[in-house]
């Protein structure tokens, strides 16, 4: 095992709900939603209207700022609705799937034999170029860029995260078809990074074409952001690629048989599924199959992604387009009495201030209340505790805050993305929204640039 | 629980916008967050957040300061006894405590009312929820200042403190001065005939009424600073901290039983601590080389127990707001307020105790030592992308 890179800095947040290793296939769901929120910098042109027939993989929408890049639908049927939000701004395209699934036609081909120009026309066709998206800002990839390298994550240590091996199985080929493709598309390396902590399956460590590197420590090693800064650190003017690895086999499944074949795994997971498992779902799917007769009574939120980084919808919401994990956990609507001033032994917290750290090895569920007020930054050294990056996370979100550009610049703005500082949000004493400011960071930088 | 949370509910509105008292609006909300974490939930970024939040991390630093402030009020009692020699058969502990207890409450009372008062008005006015740092500060006052020192200069200082110190900057989180050292320089310079000398720090001293003739008050570095090496407390003693001084900053021990709360709970920076004591013990070292009198030939170590090198250390230095904010930062920030603080100590004669000027000295050059610090990290990162250009 060569280049094994050991995180120190980081943690993992023990939580209930774990998903089992049994991969279910979901009963199919009717709609199925493409979300523009899910991608950063986007600005949205529908290209179906309500009413229209898509099939599987006909674009339903583009990006203006990008407009090469667009995206497809996952089934095939009808689009029923366009969800708006504040100012008209589109929030999901639903479309309502046939009984009969039909594909559109992107003909096969084997990348190997390909050009990189035809291999990015059949991407770029076909709409799966939205699963490539680059560093700095975390935006879909440029058809134009050629990316010093890609990037893949074949790990993933967040809160509950579904295990990559169980994502991949049984994938080997089209995995490998994925891989021949991305290696036209860069005249670098691909970096495939795994888990140092036990034996990977076969399909990434037998895939060819790629640089294996070995990740260990807690989340966020598995963020791709991390391993970036590990490996062949951002500087300015340089641009990277990343893919998540269920995306590849996407991809893959398109030069084998011509077609979106929308098929993923995701991860049912959280303290308020009664059985968390795993489920072969298409994407974009309603999650309303799933947690039916699935959850606990009460007051729930259910997350497509994980607790730090995914987004809320409810309980009929779609899984998101990057997402495979879904998470559902106890609201935090309630009065607490003199909740600060407990001992605490429910209350989970990286510093030993509420007597939970009698249990160490004890999982928690955790709500989504904000447990405090907001206030000014007073502690010091928290987020460094949990960033493993080699920057200086607090100065940065400062240097966003107050909207200086050249110390952002300075101190790494294109390093990072705002994944990379959830857990910084997660331990803060102030309860600082850091993500939300972070991306406002890199919109600004973006802005900046163009 | 319920009845209370309706009738808070309850009046709610009359505090709130357009309410009759809306003049009161953050003071309503300060105690009604007081009695009931809100209700808020995440609604951006993580969904999830750790429970620890600015009223448990304050109220940890109070719960840490407990064992220095009992031990001071048993010790006021105890120094008060002795200098009047009336201690003896059947002067319990109790008692000398309940003496202690009469005459630093006030203290503590005018402390607060004062400190608050201001931070509620500022809160109001800025339109913010109040902050919980002064709960802190307000502790911490009293606690360095000598027991007789009369009520309404503690209120001039403590609003001294919080006004120019932390409010004019934009409260708490901006300010750049330690708020609780600040509040005793402030009296030091400003009344230094009740801060200093060998008169303050026994209650009584200064009336004389009943002390013994020639009963000397001096703290140890009093002692120390005027050549009586010789007629300093044992080592033991300063260690264990029944000798004259502020009221919460003689015992040793007490000063490490709270800092091991604060390192145990991870409220402390135990680098900042860390580095501090170091910095002490290598001045010690260096002044023990060059021991030209009596005093630089102390044994360094004690130098740590003395005084108020070790309440410094635990609870003024590692002020987060005050302190350096990097890792590394921390470490020369620390060392460095070791290091001057026992220069201070024993070269300059004016000032017997060095550790208050040395850590208000390192506040201000501690953005310094941040800029150093993470000016490293940024030209590693410009070079990195020059190497990769040429």
């Amino acid at each position: 095992m060569s280049n094994v890179y050991k995180i120190k800095k980081g943690l993992d947040i023990p939580l209930l709900g774990e998903a089992e290793k049994v991969v279910r296939q979901a009963e199919p769901s009717r709609f199925y939603g493409v979300k523009p929120i899910d991608f950063n910098y986007m600005r949205p042109k529908l290209l179906a209207k309500e009413g229209d027939r898509v099939k599987a993989g006909s674009p339903l929408f583009f990006n203006k700022l990008q407009p090469d890049v667009q995206f497809p639908s996952p089934v095939s049927g009808k689009v029923t609705t366009v969800n708006r939000g504040e100012r008209r701004k589109i929030l999901e395209v639903v479309v309502e799937a046939d009984s009969k699934m039909e594909y559109e036609d992107f003909g096969r081909g084997e990348p190997n034999d390909m050009s990189r120009e035809e291999v990015t026309n059949k991407l770029l066709e076909s709409g799966l170029w939205a699963f490539l998206r680059q560093r700095p800002y975390s935006i879909s990839a440029n058809p134009k860029d050629v990316p010093k390298s890609i990037f893949i994550s074949g790990f993933d240590t967040a809160p509950l995260a579904p295990d990559n091996d169980v994502l991949v199985k049984g994938e080997r080929e089209n995995f490998q078809r994925g891989i021949d493709a991305l290696s036209k598309l860069t005249d670098g390396t691909i970096h495939l990074n795994l888990n140092a902590d036990y034996p990977p399956s076969d399909v990434f460590t037998g895939v060819k074409g790629v640089q294996h590197h070995y990740f260990k420590g807690p989340h966020p090693a598995g963020n791709v952001g991390v391993q970036i800064n590990r490996i062949d650190p951002i500087n300015q003017g340089d641009v990277v690629w990343y893919v998540y690895p269920q995306d590849v086999i996407t991809i893959g499944r398109l030069f084998e048989k011509g077609i979106y074949d929308a098929s993923k795994i995701i991860a049912l997971t959280g303290s308020e599924v009664e059985k968390p498992l795993y489920h072969r779902v298409l994407r974009g799917a309603s999650i309303d199959k799933l947690v039916q007769d699935n959850v606990k009574k009460g007051d729930l939120r259910y997350i497509s992604g994980n607790v730090l980084t995914g987004k809320q919808i409810n309980s009929e919401g779609y899984v998101g387009f990057f997402d495979d994990q879904v998470t559902v956990i106890p609201e935090g609507r309630y009065h607490e009495f003199f909740g600060w001033a407990m001992p605490g032994f429910n209350k989970y917290s990286t510093s030993r201030s509420f007597f939970s750290w009698l249990q160490p090895n004890r999982k928690f569920s955790i709500d989504t209340n904000l447990k405090g007020g907001e206030r000014a930054f007073v502690i010091s050294g928290e987020y460094e505790e949990v960033c493993p990056l080699d920057i200086f996370p607090e100065q940065l979100v400062k240097a966003i805050m107050i909207g200086d550009i050249e110390l952002m610049e300075k101190l790494g703005i294109y390093e990072v993305d705002e994944e990379d500082f959830a857990l910084c949000e997660f331990v803060c004493t102030s309860k600082t929204p850091v993500q939300s400011i972070v991306r406002k960071g890199i919109n600004m930088m973006i802005e900046e640039m163009t | 629980m319920r009845a209370l949370r309706r009738y808070i509910d309850n009046i709610k509105p009359h505090f709130q916008k357009g309410g009759k008292f809306e003049k009161l609006e953050s003071t309503f909300e300060a105690f009604e967050t007081f009695l009931f974490v809100p209700d808020q939930v995440t609604t951006q970024g993580v969904h999830i957040r750790d429970a620890i939040d600015m009223k448990r991390t304050m109220s940890l630093v109070v719960i840490s300061l407990i064992p220095a402030l009992l031990f001071g009020m048993w010790n006021v009692g105890y120094q008060h006894y002795l200098a009047t020699g009336q201690l003896g058969e059947g002067v319990g502990t109790l008692q000398l405590f309940w003496e202690g207890f009469k005459l630093v409450l006030p203290i503590i009372v005018v402390s607060y009312v004062t400190g608050l008062a201001i931070e509620f008005t500022f809160a109001q006015i800025r339109g913010e929820e109040v902050n919980e740092g002064f709960l802190v500060s307000g502790m911490l006052i009293p606690l360095v200042l000598p027991v007789d020192v009369p009520l309404w200069m503690v209120a001039v200082s403590t609003a001294f403190a919080v006004i120019i110190g932390k409010e004019v900057f934009g409260g708490t989180g901006m300010n750049i001065l330690n708020p609780a050292l600040l509040a005793r320089a402030f009296l030091f310079f400003a009344y230094p005939a009740y801060m200093s000398g060998n008169q303050v720090w026994i209650h009584g001293m200064m009336d004389g009424q009943g002390i013994i003739d020639g009963y000397s008050g001096a703290t140890p570095l009093g002692q120390a600073a005027e050549g009586n090496v010789d007629q300093m407390p044992q080592a033991m003693d300063m260690f264990l901290g029944t000798i004259p001084g502020s009221i919460g900053e003689t015992s040793t021990v007490a000063v490490l039983l709270g800092a091991l709360i604060l390192l145990y709970t991870g409220v402390g920076s135990w680098r900042i601590m860390l580095s501090t004591f170091a910095g002490g013990l290598v001045m010690g070292l260096i002044l023990n080389a060059f021991a030209v009198n009596p005093f630089m030939a102390i044994p360094a170590w004690q130098h740590l127990v003395m005084g108020g090198f070790a309440f410094g250390a635990v609870f003024m230095a590692t002020d987060p707001v005050s302190a350096a904010r990097t890792r590394r930062g921390k470490y020369i920030y620390g060392f460095l307020i070791g290091l001057l603080a026992i220069l201070i100590r024993v070269v300059n004669p004016a000032y017997p105790e060095g550790v208050m000027l040395a850590i208000l000295l390192m506040n201000v050059f501690a953005p310094l030592i941040d800029h150093y610090v993470i000016e490293s990290n940024i030209n590693k990162r410009l070079k990195r992308a020059q190497v990769q250009a040429a």
